[in-house]
């Protein structure tokens, strides 16, 4: 009578590897082209990506053991501004969830303020940044309101947009067994919202990216954006390149690593 | 037996440019222990009866009383089985959780709640699937979660929309069975809503006949059936050829409604809306036929 269903994972798993494996060649192949075409052209501006790599290599990940290899440099350049991001990106997840959640299943609420979100959404938020900078001094709070700003809206709009995609025999069921607002919220709302939820924090965490690079090129003392900044001022080119590649990385890396976690949570989380 | 639900001149329509009348003031009263079965044609406003009931639609006019006292908001010790088991259950929560979900809510210590799922789940004959999550299950299991998690609510009023429509004739009989029994057990007013007239007749104690939209109570049958209930020899019994017949004749005899532009079967010499209770042996009428063992021809009113 019952029928378990197993999705073969196998299936996919290994198309997964042939894919990757492809994909590394292809990456290969463009970091080859690339360096022969530096090499051939012998430009300042343009270091060949085997310096380039030599330098992020010597700037930052030359550390002994006890700091995971990592140096005096990264601890300036890198981790404040992943931390910035980190908590920026945590904030406006949690407040655009969790408002985003409230005004999707408020009919009118959303009706009212829909239009206001939507203007909201368009302004780019570096253009933001003057305002922000003559409000709040030059530092930690300019730097964590610009990215919270700026990636706030995905996340608000795509709760929203979950929260009102519950399933409407699902809300009479809820209402019909008198179920509480605080377990309407938790077990109903947000896993059927959580696809849409992720999908904000996709793009959030990109904007992310951008936000915190914009905030440490315009004020900083610390952090990457200030690194490429004074590199840029001493004519260090290597460094200046060391800096895009390493926030390209950083990037891939956080989008791979929030990749991770939606497939691990909405495998926990069937529907 | 004291009343456990009082339904007095209940009237819905639902509001918009083409606002239609769903009930047409329907009053009825059922006792504690009760099992009522409501049928009428598919689009009656059955449905919309129950959520009137459940408050989860505010009636235009008319009342619910339950156990005495006017309803308002959905009462604590009401539960509901919906017709569509699929939707109606979460997929992201266990079979157990399933069940679990509305205790929770009522506060019932996570110990009890645990006992109550796994004692009601067994009843159903759900004993080893508490793990499982629902989109594992075929339809009938998910359907028994579904009566599974109503009647864990302990309610003093169960009210069941198509439970059974969706599901296998073989199926069905089971979860038919299941349903008298647990309901012998647990002593539940239950309220069943089908638009199947066999179904209605087999499980009640007694039968609300509705009118198409808008509804209107056209006959008020009481089924001596007993408590002992049988697939295959109630069905063959002679009081229970003479209801559904009784039944599918009232169905057919009901005065025409304005608004649905229906096919016209009036002329008939009974009185429109009498129910004939003549026990005439005229169960080999067309709308009747068939009452074989596939159950794919039998009296319906779609
Ligand atoms: N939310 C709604 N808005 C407007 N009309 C509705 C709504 N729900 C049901 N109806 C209409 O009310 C009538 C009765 O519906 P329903 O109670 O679902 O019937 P049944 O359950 O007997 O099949 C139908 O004609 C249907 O189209
Ligand atoms: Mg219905």
């Amino acid at each position: 009578m019952s029928e378990v269903i197993t999705p073969s994972r196998t299936r996919r798993w290994r198309g997964g590897l042939t894919a990757s494996a492809s994909q590394l060649g292809v990456l290969a192949a463009c970091v080859l082209l690339w360096q022969l075409a530096t090499v051939g052209v012998q430009s300042p501006f343009f270091p060949t990506p085997v310096r380039i790599i030599t330098e992020m290599w010597q700037l930052w990940f030359s550390g002994g053991l006890g700091t995971l290899f990592l140096t005096e440099a990264a601890f300036e350049d890198v981790l404040p501004s992943v931390g910035r991001l980190l908590l920026g990106w945590l904030l406006a997840a949690l407040v655009g969830i969790v408002l985003g959640m409230l005004l999707g299943r408020s009919g009118n609420a959303l009706a009212y303020v829909g239009p206001l979100l939507s203007f909201a959404r368009s302004i780019p938020p570096p253009a933001l940044l003057p305002v922000f900078m003559v409000l709040f001094s030059i530092g930690f709070t300019l730097q964590l309101v610009t990215i919270t700003f700026g990636c706030l809206w995905p996340v608000l709009l795509n709760s929203a947009d979950g929260a009102r995609s519950v399933d409407p025999v699902k809300a009479e069921t809820a209402r019909a067994f008198g179920i509480s607002r605080a377990h309407w919220f938790v077990s109903v709302v947000l896993p059927a919202a959580l696809p849409k939820i992720f999908a904000g924090l996709r793009i959030s965490l990109s904007l992310a990216l951008i936000m915190m690079v914009i905030s440490e090129l315009v004020g900083a003392s610390n952090g990457l954006g200030h690194a490429m900044m004074l590199a840029r001022d001493q004519f260090d080119y290597e460094r200046l390149w060391a800096g895009i590649v390493l926030l390209g990385i950083l990037g891939y890396l956080l989008n791979t690593a929030l990749s991770a976690v939606e497939r691990g949570v909405l495998r926990a989380v069937p529907r | 037996m004291p009343s456990m639900l009082e339904v007095s001149e209940l009237t819905h329509t639902y509001p918009g440019q083409q606002a239609h009348t769903a009930i047409g003031g329907v009053s009825f009263e059922v006792t504690a222990g009760q099992l009522t079965c409501i049928v009428g044609p598919s689009g009656c406003g059955k449905s919309t009866l129950l959520r009137c009931i459940a408050s989860l639609v505010t009636p235009t006019a008319g009342q619910v009383r339950l156990r005495g006292q006017p309803v308002r908001g959905v009462p604590e010790d009401l539960a509901v089985v919906f017709q569509d088991y699929g939707r109606s259950l979460f997929p992201w929560m266990s079979v157990r959780g399933n069940v679990e979900f509305p205790l929770r809510s009522r506060s019932v210590p996570r110990a009890r709640r645990r006992e109550l799922a796994l004692s009601t789940l067994e009843r159903v004959g759900l004993s080893g699937a508490e793990d499982k999550y629902p989109w594992q299950l075929s339809g009938g299991m998910q359907q028994r979660v579904a009566i599974a998690r109503a009647l864990a609510c302990e309610p003093a009023l169960l009210l069941m929309d198509e439970p059974f429509a969706s599901v296998d004739a073989q199926t069905r009989f089971e979860l038919e069975d299941l349903l008298l029994r647990v309901r012998a057990e647990q002593d539940t007013t239950i309220l069943l809503v089908t638009h199947d007239i066999d179904e209605s007749v087999y499980l009640g104690d007694r039968v609300l006949v509705l009118s198409k939209s808008p509804a209107t109570v056209l006959a008020d049958v009481a089924v001596e059936l007993g408590q002992q209930r049988d697939q295959i020899s109630t069905r063959e019994s002679e009081l229970f050829v003479r209801l559904r017949g009784e039944i599918a004749r009232t169905l057919r005899n009901a005065p025409q409604n304005r608004g649905e532009g229906d096919h016209d079967e009036a002329g008939e010499d009974e009185e429109p809306g009498e129910v004939d209770s003549s026990g005439e042996d005229r169960a080999d009428e067309p709308a009747l036929a068939g009452s074989d063992s596939t159950g794919s021809e039998r009296g319906s009113t779609e």
